[in-house]
Formats: structure tokens, sequence, C-alpha cells
């Protein structure tokens, strides 16, 4: 580490908690954001010669708010209007910052933030966007590069962003117990939409996405530390952590989907998978499932076997149906139906797939795993139409070229030429 | 005379080492106990895994209870450690009720799974 880095790494962990206490007085994101950077262009300067302070985060929190203050003032000057009525909580804590945040208050700043981002008037992406740049501190390039569009257009995105936050109204009171469990399932989902973003997007520029893993969890660790009690919660960050424990097994050197069973298990990081485990084991003793706890145990299941052929599906498929029960979805019982085929064999499986057709005609993984039973099942003509729809929907290139091997492996079987090798 | 190190740190600034950043770390310091091991002078190594893993196990009014998080009351300090091997949670839980039954005082056991675990060697 070079001399100056731990100032960077103090910074880093501190953003969301200051950027939370400092929206939490200005009660406007980009009014709190300048006054962190002005805080952190001060640190840079201060720290080096004085060493880092004893709460980073409350000395941020000081200057961050004095010096947004002393701006609000200036321009309420040139502009002639009373600065108080801009501010809200600005009767002096210097007393209370120094002593150290109180524990609460911290968590409710850092939820409201979180919840701020995850505002349900904005659009999916927006709210990643809006995360990644707020809480994280991430630059717009670097977001901009995560969702493989211009600057400019990411630049737009937030902004957008940002004003419709302003137009819907924050709440600032301190959310009560109900209140706090609804934000926290929105905060939980937006940190699971960060993660899906750079998983779906892992083969796309090399880093970019493993960042946004990266960054998810640890989001999903502040929130753990923030609700230590709370067993969804535990089962995200488990989710997460073993999901993205399979990041160097998924790809082979050219960049092929490799599917979980032919994964080389030694590339799994058993760190992730040791700590997620553990989380598991946690959540399970609160007996209050949740979607979250159990994808993460079925996950935990996966991990847990040495070799695929030592995969308790039968365990998967009844997380699989608990899941259902939880959370109905056609995507769900698909999964389920890979379990299934496992136990059961392609028939049974089928069975269970036909009639998720209506809902599920315009997903890729639905005419994969179709053409997949099909082919298993010797339909080898309609196992090719499967597929012919399922190449048609590949969201990325992986994707395609995985169900293009199927196709060749069909075309070898049956001597017979590939379909959409022709149409090319 | 042993003695015990104990390590601290910030755990916010730990979890937001990157992979490299991590690696350099642990490989740094197994240069500084290599010395030590080679020496004969150092025992078990032992990294713990984030306090959000961890379970409490505590002990008041006759009975124990479970809960969650790690142990952090200041009033309380750190008296010594175990190294235990078990299958699951609920058989630590179990070996932490033995040994709180068997401690007359109150207090808590905190049962923190590893992350990292060299036995090392010492003369006896």
């Amino acid at each position: 580490m070079t001399d100056t880095a731990w100032i960077d790494l103090a910074l880093v962990s501190a953003r969301p908690q200051a950027m939370g206490a400092l929206l939490r007085y200005f009660r406007n994101l980009d009014m709190a954001e300048e006054a962190f950077q002005e805080a952190c262009i001060r640190a840079l300067k201060a720290w080096p010669k004085s060493g880092p302070p004893r709460d980073p985060a409350a000395w941020l929190i000081f200057v961050g708010r004095n010096s947004g203050i002393d701006k609000v003032r200036r321009q309420a000057r040139e502009t002639a209007l009373p600065p108080e009525e801009m501010l809200s909580d600005v009767e002096d804590r210097e007393s209370e910052l120094a002593d150290r945040l109180d524990g609460s208050h911290y968590r409710d700043d850092i939820l409201r933030l979180l919840f701020v981002c995850s505002n349900p008037t904005l659009p999916a992406t927006q709210q990643i966007a809006l995360a990644l740049r707020v809480v994280s501190g991430l630059s717009v390039r670097q977001i901009a590069r995560a969702f493989l569009v211009s600057e400019a257009a990411m630049e737009q995105r937030i902004t957008r962003a940002k004003a419709r936050v302003a137009a819907a109204g924050i709440p600032f009171e301190t959310p009560d117990a109900a209140d706090r469990a609804e934000r926290l399932a929105a905060v939980a989902t937006m940190i699971y939409l960060v993660f899906n973003e750079g998983y779906s997007a892992m083969n796309g520029p090399e880093g970019v996405s493993a960042d946004l893993c990266d960054e998810a969890i640890r989001l999903s660790r502040l929130l753990l530390r923030l609700f230590p009690a709370e067993p969804e919660i535990m089962g995200l960050a488990a989710l997460l952590l073993l999901q993205h424990s399979r990041a160097r097994a998924r790809f082979d050197a050219h960049g092929a989907i490799v599917l979980l069973e032919d994964q080389d298990r030694r590339l799994w990081n058993r760190g992730m998978i040791t700590e997620a485990l553990a989380m598991i084991d946690k959540a399970m003793r609160h007996r209050r499932p949740g979607p979250y706890q159990v994808q993460a145990a079925i996950a935990a299941l996966h991990a847990r076997a040495e070799r695929p052929e030592l995969t308790d599906w039968e365990e998967i498929e009844l997380l699989y149906q608990t899941l259902e029960r939880l959370q109905p979805s056609p995507v769900v019982t698909l999964n389920r139906a890979v379990a299934v085929s496992k136990r059961e064999g392609p028939e049974a499986a089928l069975a269970l797939v036909e009639p998720l057709g209506e809902r599920l005609s315009g997903y890729f993984y639905y005419h994969g795993l179709r053409g997949a039973l099909l082919k298993q099942m010797g339909r080898v003509g309609e196992a090719r139409v499967a597929f012919d729809r399922a190449i048609a929907l590949a969201t990325n290139a992986a994707e395609a070229a995985y169900i293009r091997m199927q196709l060749d492996h069909l075309a070898a079987e049956t001597g017979r030429p590939d379909s959409v090798k022709e149409k090319q | 005379m042993l003695y015990a190190v104990l390590c601290y740190n910030d755990e916010s600034v730990t979890s937001a080492w990157s992979k490299e950043e991590d690696d350099r770390v642990m490989r740094d310091l197994t240069a500084v106990q290599r010395k030590y091991v080679e020496a004969g002078k150092l025992g078990p190594v032992a990294r713990l895994l984030p306090t959000t893993a961890a379970t409490t196990l505590r002990h008041a009014t006759g009975e124990t209870i479970v809960i969650d998080g790690p142990f952090a009351e200041t009033k309380e300090q750190l008296l010594g450690f175990y190294l235990i091997d078990c299958g699951s949670l609920d058989e630590a839980l179990d070996f932490a009720r033995e040994l709180s039954s068997a401690n007359p005082s109150s207090g808590s056991y905190e049962i923190r799974p590893l992350a990292l675990f060299k036995p090392g060697e010492l003369p006896s």
C-alpha cells in the first residue's frame, strides 16, 4: 500500500455513513455530495500531516456540514434568501459528533441514503446508477462503462434520477419498525440488482462487471452490519458471496459459458464459500425463511458438493418448492424443473416446463432448457426449434455461443446441417 | 512465557480491500511469520471470518440464550480462546453450552468461524 492509500480506504469506508448524515442535514443529494467532496479534499490535505482522526466519518460529517453551510450562506447573501429555510437540523451537534455518532442514528442515516436510491418511482437501472454514484462513489465514467453506455448518457440518467427523487420528496423522519422492514426489502432488492447487473455482464469488458459484484457484496456487508439479526440480509449476503465465488469458473479461456456441472470446482473461491455457509447456518437458526435465504441455501448445496454427481438434488427440489410458495414465479418453476430432470428424468421435467410456455415465451432460459430436455429425449427436430428460439433471445454473445454449441452437437448427432448457421 | 497476540482492525476497512490488496497483506504477514516459525517460536495462526458471521451464546439468569452478532460489550474483555473442529453451528453451540454450564460466572461465548488456520508448532 502506498503512503496515502489508507486515506482512500478510509474515505471509501466512511462514505455511506458520512453521505447519509449529510443528506439528513441538507435534504438534497447534490448538496450532500458537494459537501462530502469538499470534506474529502480537506481530508487529503489534513490527514497526511495530522494522521487519521479517531473517527473518520464523524470528521468528514463535521467538516462537510460546515462547508455546506458556508456555501448556502454565501449563496443566500447573493440571492438574499434566509438560509435557515433551506437547512434542517443545523443546531450545533459538535459535542455529539465529537463523542462519536450514536449507533442508531448512523444506522437510520445509511438506511435512508440507500432507501433514497432504491426509490420505487425510479426504474431499476436508475436505482442502480444512483446507488453506485451516491453510496459507492463510483465515477460517472466507471458506471457508464459498467452499463456499456456513453458517459453523457449516464450523466443524464443520474441527473434525471436525482430530479425525480427530489420531486418525490424524501421521507426524513426516523422510520418506524414496519416502515423499516419495507425499506430494508427495497434496499436489499436494489443491492441484488447491482449484483445481477455485474453478474450478467460478466463477459463484458474485463474487470468492470466484477467491480459491480464486489460493490454489491460490500453494500450487503454494510447492510448486515447495520442489521446483524436480520436473517434475510444474512441470506442476501450469503447468496451474493456464493454466486460470486464461482466467478473464475463460469467462463472458459475463450469466454464461453461453462455450466455449473462442468465447472472446475477448484477455481471456486473457498474463502467466500466458507463465509457464506457460516451466514446461512446462522440465518437458518432464526426459522424465518425468506426468498434470499432459500436461494442461498440452494447455492450452498451446490457449493457443498465436491463433485457434481454428489449434488443433493432432492433437497434442492424441496427448496425450490419452498421458494415457489414464498415467491411464486414461472422462472422459479423453471429452475425446479432442472432439479426434477436430475432426479426423475427429462419427461417429468418437460411436463413441468410445458405449461410455462405462455408466460415465458420471451425468455432465453425457457427455450434453452426445453431444447436441452427434448434433446435428451431424442426429439431432435423439436429441440432444434427450441434452440433456434433461444438463440434469437440471447442477451449476450456467451449465451448465443452456448446455444450454438448445442445446435452443433445436434447437427453432429444427426448429420444434418445446423439451421442457424445456414441463416448467417 | 507464552503470549497471545490478538489482531484488531476496522472491519469496514478490511472488507473494502480488493482481492489484490488482501492477498498482499496476507503475503506480507506470512513473510513476517515465517521467521518466527523457523525459530520455533510461533504456534497456531488463525484468521477469523467477519463479525457478521458470528453467533453469541449468552449465559444469563440460569439459562443460556443464543443471539446474533458479535460479542461487543465493552465492559467484558476477551479472556482466552478455544479452537474446535465442529461439523455444524449447532455442534459448536453445544460445546459453548457445556463450557457455559461449567463456568460459574455469567458472560458469553462468541462463536466465530475461522477463515484461515495454520497449526504451527511450538516446543512444549
